[in-house]
């Protein structure tokens, strides 16, 4: 098998690729900008097309079309055009189209910065846009795993008819590693007799998106809720590190997993019984996973590089099992657009609390 | 045929994309004579089984629900994105819009323009009714000087609404656009005009020069306060002063 050294970023397209992505819609915004560079680069050569839009709207809503049209189709992002997705995301959401959107995560509100942050969790995991939607969103902590989750996102997709948002950051999508490129065989998907081709080709008339009106609104709601159901009983995806003894459990996502990883092997070396939780779906969120292994830690410190918005779904899911301590944005060892939450401030409050 | 029976002949039928059903329109709307225009056009060139229309939130949206061609609803106003994918994807399907006048005009206008400046082999029948019809007759952009409607109720005053929004000359000075015309259906002799000009602008996209636009001035008694024969003769006399009726570019190629 083929062996590359790539960032997360090159990742992302390696592993559309690999996925039979085709299709490609994007708009310039740091710090995503390798993805549509490989994009554009790439995709022509295995007969696909990048096309860049005039912004993240019509991205979001070319998407939407291709998928319609019953292709593989994906766009990238980072935060403040993630934000302008979520309309097109919920008419998705309502018509059960698949698609893909990588949001390579930069701190925000507002402009914010360019570097890294981890202020898109709550955006991210309850639906950003109108209506009371779900998407599947996966949260990869390396260029390894950001290559294989891009092809279980489009699976995913497809399997369930949902948007799937692979939420990486800046680290994540920097951070240069080997990847080995691999094709991941899910299993067989059902043909998409829904696809909008000419009534020439199947025989038949297509109405795609014709609204929620046909069928009834309560059997629509119903169907969306039986759907995310099935999601969170068969989707859900974490990794535990040390869990087993441990007296403290850390619980982080993406780069914050790495950083709180590193914590974890200093504080062992000194014998604290540290453990790791990483939850790699952030929605279905590992919420049965979680309060078992924090009942038995007893106590929890959440390592988000936020103001606190994973901590928000780790407290209820925890409470009356562990105790519930956070590390946030605050802790980063300068208060430049540089800063970040290193491993020797982490093992500091794990010395606190153990 | 039994002796001394008449003999029929069927000169004018429904055509046969018109799906059975009651019209979703106000009386002495013209979008359902534009809905069987478009029916006659695609079954004429034989292209309806390849056809595949996107519509967005406007009254424009109740066609689909009536031609049996292969539809999709876009977000307001992102119809021309939509519509750009499934062409990219399906490059040998017939993929048109079908708007109205806030739909591409005001919320839509940034994906239409890049649409046409990509030159998308695409087709937009673009439906100018000088007002939001589903909302209930709000100011268009396309709104005449001087027009009541809900949000300009002393009538649309330039100095603090603007001017006018001409589609059909904007579309000419673009370099991806093949073909743009306006045309009415408040006449038969403007009927026929505007059937040729759809059909040389669906015949841009399957020779693959570029994009097509067809506007319509289209009446909408309803929000207009009149009765269905006065706007017609609105259409012919203050729209199309307003809107001038023509082609505007007929490109052979957009080189």
């Amino acid at each position: 098998m083929e062996r590359v050294l790539v960032s997360g970023n090159e990742a992302v397209g390696w592993g559309a690729i690999y996925a039979g992505c085709r299709y490609f819609f994007g708009y310039p915004i740091t710090p995503q900008n390798e993805i549509p560079e490989f994009m554009s680069r790439e995709l022509p050569r295995v007969g696909g097309v990048y096309l860049q839009t005039e912004d993240e709207l019509a991205s979001i809503n070319m998407v939407y079309g291709a998928s319609a049209a019953g292709a593989r189709a994906m766009t990238s992002t980072s935060s403040l055009g993630f934000s302008l997705m979520q309309e097109a995301i919920s008419h998705m959401a309502t018509s059960g189209a698949p698609g893909v959107v990588v949001d390579v995560v930069r701190l925000g509100p507002g402009t914010g910065t360019i570097q890294t942050g981890q202020t898109d969790y709550r955006l991210a995991t309850k639906g950003g846009g109108h209506g009371g939607y779900r998407c599947i969103v996966l949260a990869p902590a390396s260029s390894q795993e950001t290559f294989d989750l891009m092809q279980l996102a489009f699976y995913l997709a497809d399997k369930y008819g949902m948007l799937v948002l692979v939420l990486s950051d800046f680290i994540v999508g920097h951070i240069i590693e080997p990847v080995v490129l691999r094709a991941i065989d899910f299993g067989p998907l059902p043909e998409k007799e829904w696809a909008l081709k000419g009534t020439d080709q199947k025989g038949g008339r297509r109405d795609f998106h014709m609204g929620i009106l046909i069928g009834g609104i309560p059997e629509f709601h119903r169907l969306l809720a039986e759907k995310y159901q099935k999601v969170t009983e068969a989707e859900v995806r974490y990794e535990t590190y040390h869990a087993d003894d441990a007296r403290l459990l850390l619980v982080a996502y993406g780069s914050s997993a790495r950083i709180a990883g590193s914590a974890m092997d200093m504080a062992r070396a000194q014998g604290l019984p540290v453990g790791l939780f990483r939850p790699i779906t952030l929605w279905p969120f590992p919420g049965a996973a979680l309060r078992e292994a924090a009942s038995r830690a007893g106590r929890v410190l959440v390592v988000e590089d936020s103001q606190g918005q994973l901590v928000e779904d780790v407290e209820p899911t925890v409470r009356g099992e562990a105790s519930v301590h956070f590390l946030g944005v605050w802790a980063r060892h300068n208060s430049g657009s540089g800063g970040v939450i290193h491993p020797e401030r982490v093992l500091e409050e794990i010395k606190e609390l153990i | 045929m039994s002796e001394g029976a008449i003999a029929r002949e069927l000169v004018c039928g429904t055509p046969r994309l018109k799906m059975p059903g009651v019209s979703m329109f106000c009386p002495g709307c013209h979008y359902g004579t534009i809905g069987r225009l478009l029916c006659e056009v695609l079954e004429e060139m034989g292209i309806a089984g390849k056809a595949i229309c996107v519509v967005s939130a406007s009254c424009s949206f109740s066609h689909a629900l009536q031609m049996a061609i292969d539809f999709m609803l876009a977000p307001h106003g992102r119809a021309a994105a939509v519509a750009t994918a499934i062409k990219r994807v399906h490059p040998d399907a017939v993929v048109f819009t079908l708007q109205g006048d806030g739909d591409l005009g005001a919320i839509g206008l940034g994906h239409f323009m890049h649409a046409m400046l990509r030159g998308e082999r695409l087709t937009t029948i673009f439906l100018n009714n000088a007002g939001y019809g589903m909302t209930g007759g709000q100011m268009a952009p396309t709104t005449l000087l001087g027009m009541r409607t809900t949000t300009t109720p002393a009538g649309r005053d330039c100095d603090t609404t603007g001017f006018p929004l001409h589609v059909a000359e904007l579309a000419a000075t673009m370099r991806g656009v093949a073909y743009s015309a306006r045309c009415t259906v408040h006449t038969p002799a403007n009927y026929r005009r505007a059937k040729k000009a759809v059909a040389t602008a669906f015949q841009k996209q399957v020779d693959g020069v570029g994009y097509g636009l067809v506007e319509f001035l289209s009446a909408c008694p309803t929000i207009w306060g009149m009765r269905p024969e006065e706007s017609l003769e609105f259409v012919g006399g203050e729209m199309a002063a307003e809107y001038p009726l023509g082609e505007y570019k007929d490109a052979g190629g957009i080189w």
